[in-house]
């Protein structure tokens, strides 16, 4: 449980990026910090592990004030995944998964074992193990650098925009692996976008952000399209554009396929099997449904 | 080219690597007093201006202060600076160690900003986002500095080092102009005698000596950028100050 | 101080000299370097040959090349044209690579833009391609003059007369205020020239007024390119 008691922070600058701020995130759980850039939800995540000490305020794990412990051991203690991976482009992928575990000890060999089982676990293939960071795509850079914050099993996972630098197909791929690990995992994930429908894809809970930590809605990604709690965050989900507004729609010509087109007329998708959603696959309350 | 194969000939007379031959031979006296003063002045600068470049590069702080240092130490005249402090320390030294301990300290002096621009340009080079994600899995500043920055920054340190050594072998040329030894000796000797192939002798040990450590510091240089480093898709492009543009020549 | 009130006709004499000296070099090296840069802007191999040759020139200590170029040139060893060449020699070493990089510094858009609107390539190369080039272009210039002004005085070896005098007699007459002067006006020298380039920079380039200063306010500092590059193994 990691729980934001009235947090402030001011930079030297003047600029408030968050201003008393409390909030609560379940632990075993995917909470998505979701706003424009400059609300603040970077900084709040970055509080966590102490990257950004907050003016006032505390940020508790597990009831303990972050403040009273080591930096770099509560660093070494929390999984972190950057926008652009972040790797050390001088070690090899092997190393850089192991890093956090060989900086608390564990020896060489065993870390490296570990972090091989990391990678399958990620699903990146071993022979890529010895390659350095920029022999791979960007993609695969991404991966590493979810194995690397999985390294020594820590019980929280900081994600700051881990996919925005890579492409729809690619981004979509690693968030349906993220949802799979997480089922297999049960970490207690802050995950940071500025994506929506990255947020609703991934999230048990979702926080959508005004400027200046100020929070517009929160809930899960259900309640949120269900009852918007104002016009900016049903402009934020894109329901006041009837982007939301899905109905079932069947067209001469289709051979019987049933389209699946949003409030503006414009097809989404179709419609898998008779008109009934398949066992596993799209939950029609999130938006979602098999890509065209 | 006759004069050239003059120059070679007068080298490669044995007569000249003869131990006891005239002053200012032998060549081989000449060549390892050059080489001494250049690795003394360059341990001497490492000492300070590596550890300073490191902090700089890593906190940030000071930078105005190396730009703005490196660009007036390249506007200092490097015989007027040897000539200053020689005259200053035969004040109060003996006439033994003055020259040496002056000009010495000219070489420190002359070798630092580019060590220093190489430390702390090599630092300030590293990608935030590496440094920012190795904070955050837990490196302490030290390892930091040693484990991220000072590694992917060695290519540059390296070259500033480079440049330091070119930097005094060609002061310490000069430096035999104000009475210390060194290979300038043969040089400012053959031009005291009007001997011409003294001059050019002296002249083409000096150029091959400097060719010869630059090449062997560039093979340094390109082995510390490890495969990891080498970026295959976007080539690194030199900025407008470059290796010669930290350097005042001597 | 006395000495230079004493001496001002000295002084005024060897730096003048000092300031000939310096510009032609500095005038020959901007002039030569621009054919240079747009060579090494053609292909790779051209680019090694410009940018290797310039680093194993300037690679060359200045007393040795000051004395060997009587073999390439004919000029006798003590000859004033040995220095004015060999600093130039340096200049052209440290411009060619600026103009390559300013040259390559165009944004290829712009070019292709130009190419669109119908200039002819020379037209393109004088009235596009070299107007942008020109703040990497002053940024070289810059370092050529300064080390260029400082560099001078080694002529002295070879008997040219310039501030490097006040340095050779001060020494063997035993008068600190001479070096010091000649240090000081040396200094002097380089800043004054420097403030020259700044200006005429401004001057004929008065699209780039701010521009710097601007681009410093919105990127962190620590996020820049470093200001100071050293040593890339060419």
């Amino acid at each position: 449980m990691i729980e934001f008691r009235s947090v402030t922070k001011r930079f030297p600058d003047e600029t408030v990026a968050v201003d008393d701020f409390s909030f609560t995130l379940p632990s075993h759980r995917t909470t998505v910090l979701v706003g424009s850039s400059g609300c603040g939800k970077t900084t709040l995540l970055r509080m966590i592990n102490r990257m950004v000490e907050p003016t006032s305020g505390q940020v508790l794990i597990d009831d303990v004030d972050v403040a009273s412990r080591d930096k770099v051991e509560l660093r070494r203690s929390i999984g972190y995944v950057l926008q652009a991976a972040g790797l050390l482009p001088h070690r090899k992928v092997v190393d850089n998964v192991a890093t956090a575990p060989v900086l608390k000890g564990v020896p060489k060999a065993q870390a490296r074992a570990e972090a091989l089982e990391l990678l399958d676990k990620v699903g990146l293939d071993r022979s890529l193990a010895d390659r350095y960071p920029r022999q791979l795509s960007g993609g695969q850079q991404q991966r590493v650098g979810v194995a690397r914050a999985l390294a020594g099993d820590p019980n929280i996972l900081l994600m700051d925009e881990p996919f925005g630098a890579v492409d729809p197909i690619v981004r979509a791929d690693l968030q349906l692996e993220l949802n799979r690990l997480q089922r297999e995992l049960g970490k207690t994930i802050v995950f940071v976008t500025h994506d929506i429908d990255e947020a609703f894809t991934l999230a048990d809970q979702v926080i959508i952000f005004k400027k200046g930590g100020i929070i517009a809605q929160a809930g899960t990604p259900a309640q949120i399209l269900a009852e918007p709690a104002d016009d900016f965050v049903a402009t934020f989900i894109g329901a006041d554009k009837g982007k939301r507004d899905l109905h079932l729609q069947q067209r001469t010509g289709d051979q019987g396929l049933t389209l699946v087109v949003d409030g503006d007329g414009r097809p989404v998708g179709i419609l898998d099997g008779a008109g009934s959603p398949a066992p596993g696959g799209p939950d029609p309350a999130r938006g979602q449904v098999t890509r065209a | 080219m006759r004069l050239f194969l003059q120059g070679l000939a007068w080298i490669f007379d044995g007569s000249h690597w003869q131990a006891g031959a005239q002053s200012p031979l032998p060549i081989q006296d000449r060549l390892v007093e050059h080489l001494t003063y250049t690795a003394i002045a360059i341990v001497i600068a490492a000492v300070i201006a590596l550890p300073l470049g490191f902090f700089i590069g890593h906190t940030g702080k000071g930078r105005q202060f190396v730009i703005g240092f490196t660009g007036a130490m390249r506007a200092l005249p490097t015989l007027g600076l040897l000539f200053f402090l020689l005259m200053v320390f035969g004040y109060f030294l003996s006439y033994n160690t003055a020259p040496l301990v002056g000009a010495t300290i000219a070489f420190v002096i002359l070798a630092i900003p580019s060590m220093l621009a190489g430390a702390y340009s090599g630092l300030e080079s590293v990608d935030r986002q590496t440094i920012d994600a190795a904070r955050a899995n837990g490196m302490t500043e030290w390892q930091i500095l040693t484990q991220v920055e000072i590694p992917l920054a060695l290519p540059l340190i390296v070259g500033g080092i480079r440049a330091s050594v070119l930097q005094v072998i060609a002061t310490v040329t000069i430096a035999s102009y104000a009475g210390l030894g060194g290979l300038g000796r043969i040089i400012t000797s053959g031009i005291g005698l009007n001997d011409y192939s003294l001059i050019l002798g002296g002249a083409l040990l000096v150029t091959a000596l400097a060719l010869g450590m630059d090449g062997l510091l560039a093979l340094v240089q390109r082995a510390t950028a490890t495969q990891g480093l080498s970026d295959p898709t976007a080539r690194r492009r030199p900025t407008s100050a470059t290796k010669s543009g930290t350097r005042t020549h001597a | 101080m006395r000495w230079a009130l004493g001496n001002l006709d000295l002084i005024l004499g060897l730096t003048l000299n000092h300031v000939r000296l310096s510009v032609i070099p500095i005038i020959a090296s901007l002039v030569l370097s621009i054919p240079l840069g747009w060579l090494a802007n053609r292909n790779k191999t051209l680019r090694a040959v410009v940018i290797t040759g310039g680093s194993l020139l300037f690679t060359i200590p200045s007393l040795p090349l000051f004395v060997i170029l009587p073999l390439i040139i004919p000029t006798r060893v003590l000859d004033e044209t040995n220095l004015i060449v060999a600093l130039s020699i340096y200049g052209v070493a440290i411009m060619a690579r600026s103009a390559a990089d300013a040259l390559a510094s165009v944004a290829a858009p712009t070019l292709d833009a130009s190419t669109a609107i119908g200039f002819s390539p020379a037209a393109r190369f004088f009235r596009v391609e070299l107007p942008l080039a020109g703040p990497v272009l002053l940024a070289g210039i810059r370092v050529v003059s300064v080390s260029t002004i400082a560099l001078v005085s080694v002529g002295v070896i070879i008997g040219s007369a310039n501030l490097g005098y006040l340095f050779q007699n001060g020494k063997q007459r035993g008068i600190l205020a001479e070096v010091v002067v000649g240090i000081l006006v040396s200094l002097l020298l380089a800043l004054l020239f420097d403030l020259i380039l700044v200006t005429l920079g401004r001057l004929l380039m008065p699209w780039n007024r701010g521009a710097g200063a601007d681009g410093r306010l919105r990127t962190r500092p620590r996020r820049r390119a470093p200001a100071v590059a050293v040593g890339g193994a060419s």
